[in-house]
């Protein structure tokens, strides 16, 4: 067959009244031929999810719907098709595989039955070739023990494991057309650089053609032939992936690309005379198993085994891990929000982890949390001002006093003080954060611990709100406790790392130093799995101005 | 699930509900002694009075003399043994009343529940699927007019329809009293006496159900597993048999082992309506002759099949969602 495997022309998707903008997508031209990654890059709400749902005819509609253009799969249009033809193309012909493998597996029916499912809608096959089909594509996935995992249901096996499936479960009928939702986006990098390995080498093998959706170029770098720019529903850039990612054309690939951390650590910063404001000592935290699967008893796990550091004042130091490395009990134990096992905490030379609980509220003004996601920690009933007033009024501030307070304290972390009086609902993720960080400072705190404080953002705010940080922290001598997965913001941060796993610090040190030169296995691998690691983001600021 | 599993999970079960049952059987026996008059009230009421002096060996006769500690530990000797004693108003043993009654009952809420949670859960499912239809709204608002009507205004409504002026339904009772049929007759019998006090009794939990499944039906219909069998091709047939189902049944059946009990407790109301000789009835006459071990022994009686129930809910709920382990 010649011709690309897909075509997409003038493609327009219309958004209900009321939306930001009328269309999500306004003119999408796009192919993709035979044994082809095409990545379609944007941050959210770009509309780059709302194409695969207009490819798949699966779009939310009446509300959202395709309003113009041609949608061309092996030359026929898949707009034009009736619904019981596109049922037999959706899974067969085309396939999709998507970002969270966890919640995109049915929780109640085994791995092998899932897979089966698209057998036995698509193909006349028996019981039992269905069943050696499925275990022979669970092996093509690198499953080990394919005949135990299939059998096991979507919770019983690992994050890695479960897009695994979902592979094998796209791929099982040889798709000409696979379309891939960032489906690394919620995998640690090691199991990341591994999904991605995996899926040029089964796309090498069955030469299909693969629609990429992502938001990191890092991924982009790892894996495209050809790249699509999208912002706000508008293709922005289109061209072979060595050229957009060294020589972007179009001002927002440019700013997109330049907001990326490059791996280059800050000149190391003396902080040998500097005080030590936050000195952990021996802290271990276990948690109990919660009962026994199927009868079996299960170990206790080790979250955090007999960590011990030091912060400075004014310094920044990463925790940095894949997940269940227990950096986020770290986090927790230090801000005592979860009570350790054994160790101590000393802030400000006086150990957290005694105090009363009467001490205790007079000690967490000195040590505050920005948290993760910025739309969960902030409480939707109350007004920012409120939310930041809060913790000075509970230590005996003037209410007044405090709000005045609160809107100094929009205007540094670079809000308006109009924020002051509406609800975090009717702001953007990243003003959010900025909301979260404004509560943090509202403490005066010494030290404020921020775990992943980024990670939810899209790259442009998190180049933002990382340099907000990075401001606030040198303006009010705070020390910084960054806890983060992601090893391009540490680089861009830290001062010094800790690298951890399975709750023990496997190495630490200079960030810049231990960038340069690792020395423990665990660290080497973790930094040979940042994608795009082979790709330095062309120094554009040079040539912009 | 093994068997074996199951078994020491349920022997598990059955060793912490012997404390729950005895915690109930004493704090009801407290609070029926606190309460005033007793059995020899009632019966001297009924007789139209007598001496004091022959209350007293009334009192004497029954044990009711004693202090309330001495009784109590009389009563729970005896009950551990699963004795329950003498009804001093039927004056025969309350366990073979109870046995009398107890199949009645059972039928009845096995009945008005299984019904009303299989309409509810379909109803319910169909109402999500059309969600915001004329048919939705048409589903929903007959939700909230049964669940707004109080049974025995149901009830009585349904008598004066259907037996009173329709004449297609007996008014009361379990079965036509002289007729003493047989076999296939008698089961046709009881099953048309059973129509009425099984409707009044289900339609108002099965707005509970229909309400709850059409919420909870919406809720998986947007989950992220939904749209993965949509994208390999499933159509909607099946994906609401196989996908949509299994995973929105399980609040429901949450409901369903927590309604039991009020279940028990609404077939009082019916049951006195319709003339049934279930426990229901039993309770509410024992309550007003104060016949205070029929009453314990009702108390009993419910409490054990209050946590069968459970144990059972239990178990269909750990083979529904394989996520939950048996411990």
């Amino acid at each position: 067959m010649t011709g690309p495997v897909l075509d997409i022309r003038g493609l327009r998707i219309a958004l209900p009244k009321g939306a930001d903008r009328p269309f999500a997508l306004a003119g999408l031209d796009l192919s993709v031929n035979a044994g082809e990654i095409v990545c379609l890059v944007g941050e959210s709400g770009s509309g780059k999810s709302l194409t695969a749902g207009a490819i798949m005819r699966l779009l939310p509609e009446p509300h959202v719907h395709v309003a113009g253009g041609a949608i061309l799969f092996e030359g026929r249009d898949l707009l034009a098709l009736p619904e019981r033809e596109m049922k037999a193309i959706r899974g067969d012909r085309i396939a999709q595989i998507f970002q969270e493998p966890m919640t995109a597996l049915n929780p109640q029916k085994t791995v092998g039955w899932q897979i089966d499912e698209v057998l036995r809608l698509h193909t006349r096959m028996d019981r039992k070739a269905r069943r050696a089909r499925v275990l022979e594509m669970l092996d093509l996935v690198h499953i080990p023990d394919p005949t135990s995992v299939h059998g096991a249901y979507p919770h019983q096996i690992s994050g890695g494991q479960r897009q695994r499936v979902m592979i094998a479960m796209s791929l099982c009928l040889s798709p000409r057309l696979v379309i891939a939702d960032e489906p690394t986006t919620a995998l640690d990098v090691t199991t990341q650089l591994q999904i991605l390995k995996l899926i040029r080498e089964l796309q090498q093998k069955e030469d299909a053609g693969i629609l990429f959706i992502t938001h990191d170029f890092g991924v982009v770098a790892e894996i495209a032939d050809r790249v699509v720019v999208l912002s706000q529903g508008e293709m922005v850039e289109h061209g072979p992936a060595a050229e957009v990612l060294n020589a972007p054309q179009h001002p927002y690939t440019r700013a997109l690309i330049t907001a990326i951390p490059a791996l280059i650590p800050p000149k190391p910063r003396n902080f040998q005379g500097a005080p030590v404001v936050l000195r952990a000592q021996g802290l271990t935290k276990t948690f109990a198993p919660r009962g026994g699967l199927l009868g079996g008893k299960r170990r206790t796990v080790k979250a955090v085994d007999n960590l011990s550091f030091d912060l400075h004042r004014g310094e920044t130091l990463g925790v940095v891990g894949e997940s269940g490395s227990g950096k986020t009990t770290v986090s927790r134990i230090v801000t005592r929000l979860l009570e350790a096992d054994t160790g101590a905490v000393e802030v400000n030379g006086k150990d957290l982890l005694a105090c009363s609980p009467r001490e205790l509220r007079e000690m967490r003004r000195h040590i505050q949390m920005v948290f993760q996601d910025p739309m969960a920690s902030l409480n939707p009933r109350k007004r920012v001002q409120d939310i930041i007033a809060q913790g000075p009024i509970v230590h005996g501030t003037d209410p007044a006093t405090a709000r005045a307070r609160a809107r100094d304290l929009l205007e540094l972390v670079e809000l308006s003080p109009a924020a002051a009086t509406r609800f975090p609902h009717e702001f953007s993720g990243g003003q959010r954060q900025r909301i979260g960080i404004a509560r943090a400072l509202a403490m005066e705190p010494k030290v404020i611990v921020a775990d992943e404080p980024v990670s939810a953002l899209d790259v442009s705010v998190q180049a933002q709100v990382l340099k907000l940080l990075a401001d606030l922290r040198d303006r009010l001598h705070l020390s910084l406790l960054f806890v983060t997965h992601d090893l391009r913001v540490a680089a861009q941060l830290c001062d010094r790392v800790i690298v951890m796993q399975k709750g023990e610090i496997v190495e630490s040190g200079v960030t810049a130093d231990l960038f340069a030169d690792p020395r423990h296995p665990y660290t080497q691998q973790l930094l040979a799995s940042i994608p795009g690691r082979g790709w330095t983001p062309p120094d554009l600021k040079t040539d912009a101005a | 699930m093994h068997l074996s599993q199951v078994l020491s999970y349920a022997l598990r079960r059955l060793l912490q509900a012997v404390p729950v049952v005895l915690l109930i059987m004493v704090g009801t026996f407290l609070l029926l002694k606190m309460a005033p008059g007793d059995t020899v009230d009632a019966l001297v009421g009924d007789m139209g009075g007598a001496d004091a002096a022959y209350i007293e060996k009334l009192r004497a006769e029954y044990g009711l003399d004693q202090p309330v500690w001495v009784q109590l530990w009389r009563y729970m000797a005896k009950i551990v043994q699963f004795d329950f004693g003498w009804s001093f108003v039927y004056e025969k043993p309350v366990a073979t009343i109870l046995w009398e009654r107890l199949g009645t009952t059972l039928l009845l809420m096995g009945s008005s529940l299984s019904l009303a949670f299989t309409i509810g859960v379909v109803l319910g499912a169909v109402a999500a699927r059309r969600a915001y239809s004329l048919t939705d709204n048409m589903i929903s608002t007959l939700g909230l007019v049964f669940y707004a009507t109080p049974s025995f205004f149901l009830s009585l409504m349904m008598i004066l329809l259907f037996s009173v002026k329709l004449g297609w339904l007996p008014v009361g009772g379990v079965k036509t009293i002289a007729a003493f049929h047989t076999g296939w007759a008698h089961v046709w019998d009881v099953a048309l006496h059973l129509i009425m006090p099984t409707a009044a009794l289900s339609l108002i939990y099965l707005s509970f159900y229909l309400r709850l499944m059409r919420a909870s039906v919406l809720e998986v219909v947007e989950l992220d597993f939904v749209r993965t069998a949509r994208a390999k091709g499933a159509g909607e047939a099946r994906l609401m048999v196989h996908h949509i189902m299994r995973n929105a049944l399980l609040p429901v059946v949450t409901l369903l082992g927590l309604q039991f009990s009020t279940v028990l407790g609404g077939s009082v109301v019916v049951e006195t309506i319709f003339a049934l000789p279930g426990l229901g009835q039993l309770a509410y006459q024992s309550v007003i002759q104060r016949d205070m071990n029929m009453l314990m022994g009702i108390i009993f009686l419910c409490a054990i099949i209050v946590v069968i129930v459970n144990f059972l809910t239990d178990l269909l709920y750990a083979r529904l969602d394989s996520r939950i382990a048996l411990r």
